[in-house]
C-alpha cells in the first residue's frame, strides 16, 4: 500500500495537530455564549443519607446567582430523574435519599463559575445519615442497609445474575480432570480520568424552539435521542455538538447529571448555560471503570493442555445500574474469557450487586469487561503455568487456536474472525530476548541478588466493533455506523461520520480510508463528526469501534462513489463502461488497454456536476450505514521484564515490548500512538490507579493527589512491534486497536512481577502492585530483605 | 471581595484587567482574555495543562493569581508561533505525533521550551524529569520526549 497520496498504511501527519499546537482547539470550556450563566453542583457529603429539607435563600441571596434548581424544579419537567443505558433509572438531582457520596443534589446557576461557587457554598441540605455500605460483599448480607427502596420490590442490594456457557460439561471436565488451579483476585475500581473532565453548554432559543447542548460527548447521536426521550423535545428540534474532546477513554459515552442540569436550566431561564466539573466531581461521580471480583479456574491435562475454563463473579455495579454497553450484555463481552485458547468448554457466573459508590463499570479501554476477561484468563494461565512447572510460553504455545481453525466458534457463543497466536508470540520472544532474561533471572536467584527478575507474558485476543444489529444494541438502536462522502466540483471532498474522535486521529485516518478509495489527496478531505444537524447518525466511537464500524462505513461509502464515477469517466472518455477500470495504484480509470485515455478525480467530480451522463443524476455523493456482520477480533502478545527490589518492594520496567496484530493498518503511526498511550494506562492500572472507599463510604482515593496517574518518569519506553492478520468480513481488512494495549498489559506486568516471586510460592499479587504490597508478598514468600536486619 | 486594576503583557500585547483577589491567572487568562488554549485538568496543581510562562518560567496558572501577575510578561500556547513560523516544539510535536486529544498539549509545549531553555541537549531521561509536572492521558509520553529530543535538534542546529 501507499501511493504517496496519503493512503492506507501511510504515516500521515495528523490535520488536527495544527490548531492543537497552536491553542485554537474548541472544547468545551472555551466556549463561550452572549448572556451564558454558569452552574455548579451542590453535591452529597455523604454516601447514604436522606434529605430532610434542602434550603436555597441563603444561596439566593448570593450577588449573581440567578436560580437554585432542585429535584422539585425538574419534577415540572419530568427531568429529576432519567434513565441509564441499562433499563435502571438514575435521580439527575436527588429528591429523597442520595446513594452514594458527591452525589448531585442541588444546582446554582450564576454569573460566573466563581459566584455559582459562592452560591453552593450556601444552599443548606438537612440529611438523616444512614449507614451506607461500599463493599458487594457486604452489600449482599442480609443485615445490609437497602439501597435502592425507590424500586419496586426491591427487597435487598442484588442488581443483577448472569451466566455464560455449559455449566454441567464444565464441571464435568472439572471433576475428570488430572490437574485443576483456582485463583481469586480483583480487578480494583479504576476510573478513566481524561484530562478534560466533562462538561456541557446547554442552550434554549426559544425563538427558534430548539435546544443546543455542545458537550463531551463520545456518543453524541444517542445522546441527542436519549434527550428527546427524557425531555420530550423533539428530535429534530435538539442539536447535540461534541467539539474537540480532551479524551475520553469511555468516561464520556453515559449522559450525567450536570448534562442534564445544563440543558434543563436553558430551557427554564432562556439563556445558555455552562456547567463543567472539577477532577475530584469527575473521579467521585463519573463513571468507573472494573471493579470485578473474579475467581479463576482452569482444568488441564499433566502435560498443560487447557480442557475448560470456569469463573465467578462479584461485580459492583454502585447505586444505579448505568452500565455503558449494550442492551443486552448485562456482563459486556466478558465471556471472552477463554482467550486465544481452543478449549473444550467453559462456563462463568456473575453476580452484581448495588452498593453506596457512584454508578460506572464499563469505561477505560475496557472493549465492554474485555479487560477484565483478558486479565483473567491470562492471569490463570500463568497459575497453570508454575502449578505445571512449565514455560508460561510453551503452555501458550500448546493452548493456542490454530490459524486453520479461524472462524473460530468459542465455548461462549463468539465468532473469532481470524489469527495467528504464535507469529504474534514468536515476534515478541525474539524482540524481548526472552531466553536471556530467563537465564538472568535463574542467575539472580542463584545468587541471591537483592533484585529479583520476572518475566509476565500475555497473549490476548480482543473483541471490538460493537456491533451487529440483530444482537447488539444501545437503548434500542442498532449499533451500526455511517459515513457521508461528497465530492465538490473541483473535486476535494467532505466526509462525515457518525462516529466522534477524542483523540485517535479519525480526522486524519477516515480521510487516507476514502483517499485510498476514490485515488484523491487526503489534504483534498476533510472530516467532519460531532454534530448531529449535519452528520450521519451514528452509535458513536468507544469499544474501539470506528475503524470496524464505521472505518467500513467510509470505504464502503467510497465505494458507492467510485461506481457511479466508472460511470461518468466512461462518458468523459467515450468508452462503454464495461471497458472502463479501476487502477488503484495511480487511483484513475483508464479504458482496458489504452492506459493513457485515463481520468481522475478532480475530471469526474466536474463531469458529474457540470456534464452529467444522462443515465445518472448530477453531483458525486453517497452515504452508507454499515450494520456489520461480526466484530473483529485483534491479538498481541506483550513481554514485560521487571526487576524486584527485595528491599523495598519498588517495581521496575526492564523491557516492555508489545506486539499487536489490527489486521491492515490504515496509518501506523496513528496506531503506535494508541499503543503508547494504552499500555501507560495499563502500567497506571496495574502499578499506581485505584478508586478507594473508607467505612464510612467516604471517596479516600478522589483526586489526582490520591488517584495517581503516571508521569513520564513512571512509563518506560515501548518496544512495539506488528504482525497483519486482516479480518475476512472487513470492506479493508482492517480491526480495531484502541484498547488492545490497555487490555493485554495489565496481566503481563503483573504475571511478570509474579514470576519474579514464583521460586518463592507466590500464586498472585493484587493491583495495583505499589511498593507495600509487593513488599508484603516478598515478605510472606520469604524473601523480602527486612531493611531492619541490615 | 476586592477588585484589583491589573496590567500584564500576554503574548506581547499588553491588557489591562480588574481581577478579584481570588482570580486564578488561569481563569483571567481563559475566561477575561479568551486565551484558551491554556487548559485546566485538576484543582489540585498536579496535572500541568494550565502551564503558561510567566516572565519566562514555566507556572501552573492554576495555582498563581491573576494579581500576582501583575506587571509580569504571561506567555502562552498561542504565542509561540513567530509570524506564522511554528516554535521548533510545535513542529516537534506535529512530528513525532506528541499529541493525540491536545489537551495537554499546550502545557506540555510551554514546560518543554522553558526545560530546553536550561538544557538545551537533554538527555532523554533529563526530558522525562523536566516533563513530570504535565500529566498526559493520550500519548503515553514516548513520543512526547521524542517531540522534545527533535525540538532540541532543530533549535540547536538552527543557533549559531
Amino acid at each position: 500500500c501507499g501511493h504517496g497520496r496519503g493512503g492506507m498504511g501511510e504515516e500521515v501527519k495528523r490535520k488536527e495537530d495544527q490548531r492543537f499546537i497552536t491553542g485554537r482547539g474548541n472544547y468545551v470550556d472555551d466556549i463561550k455564549k452572549p448572556g451564558m450563566l454558569h452552574c455548579e453542583l451542590v453535591r452529597s457529603p455523604h454516601a447514604h443519607a436522606r434529605i430532610e429539607n434542602i434550603d436555597k435563600s441563603r444561596a439566593l441571596d448570593v450577588d449573581g446567582v440567578v436560580a437554585v434548581l432542585t429535584a422539585e424544579d425538574l419534577l415540572e419537567y419530568d427531568l429529576a430523574t432519567m434513565p441509564t443505558l441499562m433499563a435502571d433509572t438514575q435521580d439527575v438531582l436527588v429528591n429523597d435519599k442520595v446513594k452514594f457520596q458527591s452525589q448531585e443534589v442541588a444546582a446554582v446557576i450564576a454569573t460566573d463559575r466563581y459566584t455559582a461557587k459562592d452560591g453552593a457554598q450556601k444552599v443548606v441540605v438537612d440529611y438523616d445519615v444512614l449507614d451506607p455500605v461500599v463493599d458487594p460483599y457486604d452489600a449482599l448480607e442480609d443485615d445490609a442497609p437497602l439501597i435502592r427502596d425507590d424500586i419496586e420490590g426491591q427487597e435487598d442490594n442484588h442488581c443483577l445474575d448472569w451466566e455464560t456457557g455449559d455449566r454441567e460439561a464444565t464441571d464435568r471436565v472439572f471433576d475428570e480432570c488430572e490437574v485443576t488451579v483456582k485463583e481469586d483476585m480483583l480487578y480494583q475500581r479504576l476510573h478513566p480520568a481524561p484530562i478534560e473532565t466533562c462538561g456541557a453548554v446547554g442552550d434554549y432559543d426559544p425563538g427558534k424552539d430548539k435546544l443546543t447542548v455542545h458537550m463531551t460527548s463520545q456518543a453524541p447521536h444517542i445522546h441527542r435521542t436519549l434527550f428527546a426521550q427524557v425531555s420530550g423535545i423533539p428530535e429534530h428540534k435538539i442539536r447535540i455538538v461534541s467539539p474537540d474532546v480532551g479524551g475520553g477513554f469511555g468516561n464520556k459515552v453515559p449522559i450525567y447529571p450536570g448534562y442534564v442540569v445544563a440543558a434543563a436550566a436553558s430551557y427554564v431561564l432562556e439563556r445558555p448555560v455552562k456547567w463543567m466539573e472539577e477532577r475530584s466531581e469527575n473521579i467521585q461521580s463519573t463513571g468507573f471503570a472494573r471493579d470485578y471480583h473474579m475467581t479463576g479456574e482452569l482444568a488441564a491435562t499433566k502435560e498443560g493442555k487447557i480442557r475448560a475454563v470456569r469463573t465467578d463473579v462479584l461485580a459492583n455495579h454502585g447505586a444505579y445500574n448505568a452500565v455503558a454497553q449494550p442492551s443486552n450484555f448485562p456482563a459486556g463481552f466478558f465471556n471472552i474469557f477463554t482467550g486465544s485458547y481452543d478449549v473444550e468448554t467453559a462456563y462463568g457466573s456473575l453476580t452484581a450487586a448495588y452498593t453506596n459508590t457512584a454508578p460506572g463499570g464499563v469505561a477505560y479501554r475496557c472493549s465492554f469487561r474485555v479487560t477484565e476477561a483478558v486479565y483473567l484468563i491470562e492471569r490463570m494461565v500463568k497459575v497453570l503455568a508454575d502449578e505445571l512447572d512449565m514455560d508460561p510460553a510453551e503452555i501458550r504455545r500448546k493452548n493456542f487456536i490454530q490459524p486453520e481453525q479461524f472462524p473460530y466458534e468459542s465455548p461462549t457463543g463468539w465468532n473469532y474472525d481470524s489469527g495467528d497466536y504464535e507469529g504474534a508470540l514468536d515476534l515478541a520472544l525474539e524482540m524481548a530476548d526472552y531466553d536471556h532474561y530467563r537465564e538472568e533471572q535463574q542467575r539472580r536467584i542463584d545468587e541471591d541478588a537483592d533484585k529479583l527478575l520476572g518475566i509476565g507474558i500475555s497473549s490476548f485476543t480482543e473483541i471490538v466493533g460493537a456491533g451487529p444489529g440483530k444482537t447488539c444494541d444501545i437503548a434500542g438502536v442498532e449499533m451500526f455506523d455511517s459515513a457521508d462522502i461528497r465530492v465538490h466540483p473541483t473535486g476535494k471532498a467532505t466526509v462525515r461520520v457518525g462516529v466522534q474522535t477524542q483523540g485517535q486521529g479519525h480526522e486524519t485516518t477516515f480521510a487516507q480510508i476514502v483517499a485510498e478509495e476514490l485515488g484523491m489527496n487526503v489534504d483534498d478531505i476533510v472530516v467532519e463528526h460531532g454534530d448531529t444537524d449535519t452528520d450521519p447518525y451514528g452509535l458513536g466511537t468507544y469499544g474501539s469501534r470506528s475503524t470496524p464500524v464505521a472505518g467500513a462505513a467510509a470505504a464502503v461509502a467510497a465505494r458507492k462513489v467510485r461506481e457511479k464515477a466508472k460511470s461518468i469517466a466512461a462518458n468523459e472518455l467515450e468508452a462503454a463502461e464495461e471497458d472502463v477500470t479501476w487502477d488503484r495504484q495511480s487511483g484513475e480509470f483508464h479504458v482496458a488497454g489504452a492506459p493513457e485515455r485515463s481520468i481522475g478525480i478532480t475530471e469526474i467530480a466536474a463531469g458529474a456536476y457540470m456534464n452529467h451522463p444522462s443515465s445518472e443524476e448530477p453531483g458525486l455523493e453517497a452515504v452508507d450505514y454499515y450494520d456489520p456482520p461480526e466484530m473483529t477480533y485483534p491479538f498481541g502478545s506483550y513481554i514485560v521484564v521487571v526487576e524486584v527490589d527485595r528491599e523495598t518492594g519498588e517495581v521496575a520496567f526492564e523491557k516492555f515490548v508489545a506486539v499487536d496484530d489490527c489486521g491492515n493498518r490504515i496509518n501506523p503511526m496513528v496506531i503506535e500512538g494508541q499503543i503508547h498511550g494504552g499500555l501507560a494506562q495499563g502500567i497506571g492500572t496495574a502499578m499506581l490507579e485505584q478508586v478507594t472507599f473508607d467505612d464510612n463510604g467516604n471517596v479516600t482515593g478522589g483526586d489526582f493527589m490520591n488517584y495517581l496517574l503516571p508521569t513520564s518518569m513512571e512509563i518506560p519506553e515501548f518496544e512495539t512491534g506488528y504482525t497483519v492478520t486482516p479480518s475476512p468480513h472487513h470492506p479493508i481488512g482492517a480491526k480495531g486497536v484502541g484498547e488492545s494495549p490497555t487490555v493485554g498489559s495489565p496481566p503481563a506486568i503483573v504475571n511478570a512481577v509474579v514470576d519474579a516471586m514464583k521460586h518463592g510460592g507466590i500464586t498472585h499479587v493484587e493491583m495495583p502492585m505499589t511498593p507495600d504490597v509487593v513488599w508484603e508478598k516478598l515478605d510472606e514468600a520469604g524473601l523480602a530483605i527486612d531493611p531492619a536486619d541490615q | 471581595m476586592t477588585d484589583h486594576d491589573i496590567s500584564l503583557t500576554v503574548n506581547g500585547t499588553d491588557h489591562d484587567l480588574t481581577v478579584e483577589s481570588r482570580t486564578l491567572l488561569v481563569h483571567a487568562i481563559r475566561d477575561q482574555l479568551g486565551y484558551t488554549g491554556t487548559n485546566v485538568g485538576c484543582e489540585s496543581s498536579t496535572c500541568g495543562a494550565c502551564t503558561v510562562h510567566v516572565d519566562g518560567d514555566a507556572v501552573k496558572s492554576c495555582t498563581m493569581l491573576a494579581v500576582q501577575a501583575d506587571g509580569t510578561e504571561v506567555d502562552t500556547v498561542e504565542g509561540l508561533a513567530e509570524g506564522g513560523e511554528f516554535h521548533p516544539i510545535q513542529t516537534g510535536f506535529q512530528e513525532e505525533h506528541g499529541l493525540q486529544c491536545g489537551y495537554c498539549t499546550p502545557g506540555m509545549m510551554m514546560t518543554a521550551t522553558d526545560f530546553l531553555e536550561s538544557n538545551p541537549d537533554p538527555s532523554r531521561e533529563e526530558i522525562r524529569e523536566g516533563l513530570e509536572g504535565n500529566l498526559c492521558r493520550c500519548t503515553g509520553y514516548q513520543n512526547i520526549v521524542n517531540a522534545v529530543e527533535n525540538a532540541a535538534e532543530s533549535m540547536s542546529s538552527g543557533a549559531v
